[in-house]
């Protein structure tokens, strides 16, 4: 099951500012939506995305039912050091996904 | 609301009069347009990159249940079938396509059923479940950027005509035709939305409207449910005639899967 | 299609569930929405004075549908240790719940930003406030309109 797509650069040169582009697939379900029968249907987004470099946060978010579906979150981290970048995402009912991608810094 | 009224207030919401082709003809080649030109700048560029459009997800999904083994004949896609890449191209561009055996036209998912049951022994995938959308996602993918090819002979040409005539016919309690919209008035406006000319050229697609891929089937369906007509269910002779005549109406435009639309 | 019985159902639960009903007839919507970006806009600044300027938001005057708009907020700042923006929140003024997304960040961001894509209920105003580390808030905002497609299906078909 493909729970996110992550785009960044393989290489890049040290102190250069990468762009990092994060796709999630996620219904991200408001709480606010009802059935048919007008029953509600429970809130069940993700509530949090985090990036860590080497083990150390760079990017945070914090999202809210106001995100859209199969939420897309695009953002930039400077080139510091070879190394593993790691995305989390962490939401309602245990959601927890983390996907890596390794950088080379010369 | 009565014909007269009905066609009052095509008119009043139509931005642009009538000046299109004959009710009874389709639109000539050169002047087909895709759903895609009537999007916005930004949402055409949510289709257009591969890792921000949300199809991509059931496309990767596709890819991993076409080589997962299934049945009790124990087989994946890929036994048979090898790279998607290589044996699917262009498959998806003549699709709804006549199967003998069935002596009727079928669409794609009919066909990735088919093989589900009869080679891989499998029950078959639900319509508009997520495997069967990821699979036809997959299979159609495949077929991005190449020419949709309908070809139509003596067997699949009552298959043909059928759908034609439920596009030309009034339906619903609106009762309009498929065609007033689509052939006639398209570039107008109905409550704010641009009419397209309803070419289904990248389906499964993204709609923003489901937060979700759906297929063709479901779309008409919509549509339907949009004239107050009764809809007819997923699989349904009446669907799959309509598709092939939606298809076969788009000859020659590019397969645009996975689309994304508002 | 919904069948007699479905009907019937619907029919009792409406009844039934007058409260539900009357959440979303309430003529004082818009101005508890307001009043709920007000309170989630004071719970990030507290007190302080919010500045137009240095953040820019994007989104596109017109869009397809309310369900996914495009969004991107970018700050202008040197993004050093010494001068940097620690947090990016975005709100609106009319929609269920007035916060949208809060991202933090700091010098090692490169650039002050974020894009992502939204669900806006209705034509409204957007807003994007950055917080820098000397404690300033500065701010942009954006009209759009929101409109919706024009066949709805039935229930969650």
């Amino acid at each position: 099951m493909a729970r996110a797509i992550v785009n960044a650069p393989p290489r890049a040169k040290r102190g250069e500012i990468i762009e990092i582009k994060t796709l999630a697939a996620h219904a991200m379900e408001t709480g606010f939506r009802r059935t048919q029968l007008g029953e509600l249907i429970p809130r069940d987004i993700i509530r949090r995305f985090t990036c860590t470099y080497n083990g150390v946060e760079v990017y945070r978010v914090d999202l809210h039912p106001a995100v859209a579906a199969n939420p897309l979150i695009a953002f930039t981290t400077i080139a510091t050091e070879t190394g593993t970048l790691s995305f989390q995402w962490v939401g309602d009912n245990g959601y927890s996904v983390t996907e890596t991608a390794p950088i080379r810094v010369e | 609301m009565t014909t007269r009224a009905a066609r009052l207030f095509l008119a009043l919401s139509a931005v642009r009069l009538f000046v299109g082709p004959a009710a009874a003809g389709e639109i000539p080649l050169p002047e087909r347009r895709s759903g895609y030109e009537f999007m916005s700048r930004e949402t055409r560029a949510v289709q257009d990159d591969d890792t921000g459009n949300p199809g991509t997800l059931w496309v990767l999904d596709g890819e991993a249940l076409w080589k997962r083994k299934a049945g009790a004949a124990d087989r994946a896609c890929s036994d048979c079938h090898g790279d998607a890449r290589e044996s699917m191209k262009a498959v998806a561009a003549r699709y709804p396509a006549f199967d003998p055996a069935l002596r009727r036209p079928v669409n794609l998912e009919q066909r990735i059923n088919a093989c589900r049951v009869g080679r891989q022994k499998a029950p078959a995938l639900a319509y508009e479940g997520k495997d069967l959308l990821a699979l036809t996602a997959y299979v159609a993918r495949q077929s991005r950027g190449l020419p949709i090819n309908i070809a139509i002979d003596a067997r699949s040409k009552p298959f043909l005509d059928a759908g034609s005539e439920t596009f030309h016919r009034r339906q619903g309690q609106l009762n309009l035709a498929c065609a007033q919209c689509h052939d006639e008035h398209w570039s107008g406006k109905l409550a704010g939305s641009p009419i397209t000319q309803a070419h289904p050229t990248g389906y499964p697609l993204y709609r923003l409207e489901w937060q979700g891929l759906g297929s063709l089937e479901r779309r008409l369906r919509a549509c339907l449910a949009g004239l107050r007509a009764e809809s007819y269910p997923y699989g349904a002779p009446e669907l799959v005639d309509l598709e092939l005549y939606l298809m076969w109406r788009a000859n020659g435009m590019k397969v645009e899967t996975p689309a994304v639309r508002p | 299609m919904t069948t007699r019985r479905e009907f019937l159902v619907l029919a009792a639960a409406s009844l039934a569930a007058p409260t539900a009903a009357k959440a979303q007839l309430d003529p004082n919507l818009a101005a508890k929405r307001k009043a709920a970006y007000e309170e989630a806009l004071g719970k990030v600044v507290g007190g302080a004075p919010v500045r137009a300027g240095r953040v820019k938001l994007q989104l596109p005057p017109l869009i397809d549908n309310g369900n996914s708009v495009p969004l991107s907020v970018a700050v202008e700042s040197p993004m050093t240790a010494a001068d940097h923006v620690k947090a990016i929140h975005v709100f609106t003024q009319r929609n269920p719940l007035p916060e949208v997304v809060s991202v933090h960040l700091g010098p090692r961001a490169g650039r002050a930003g974020v894009s992502t894509r939204v669900r806006l209920a209705d034509t409204q105003t957007v807003v994007a406030i950055a917080e820098l580390s000397d404690g300033t808030f500065w701010s942009d905002s954006a009209e759009v309109v929101v409109t919706l497609s024009a066949c709805l299906e039935e229930g969650l078909i």
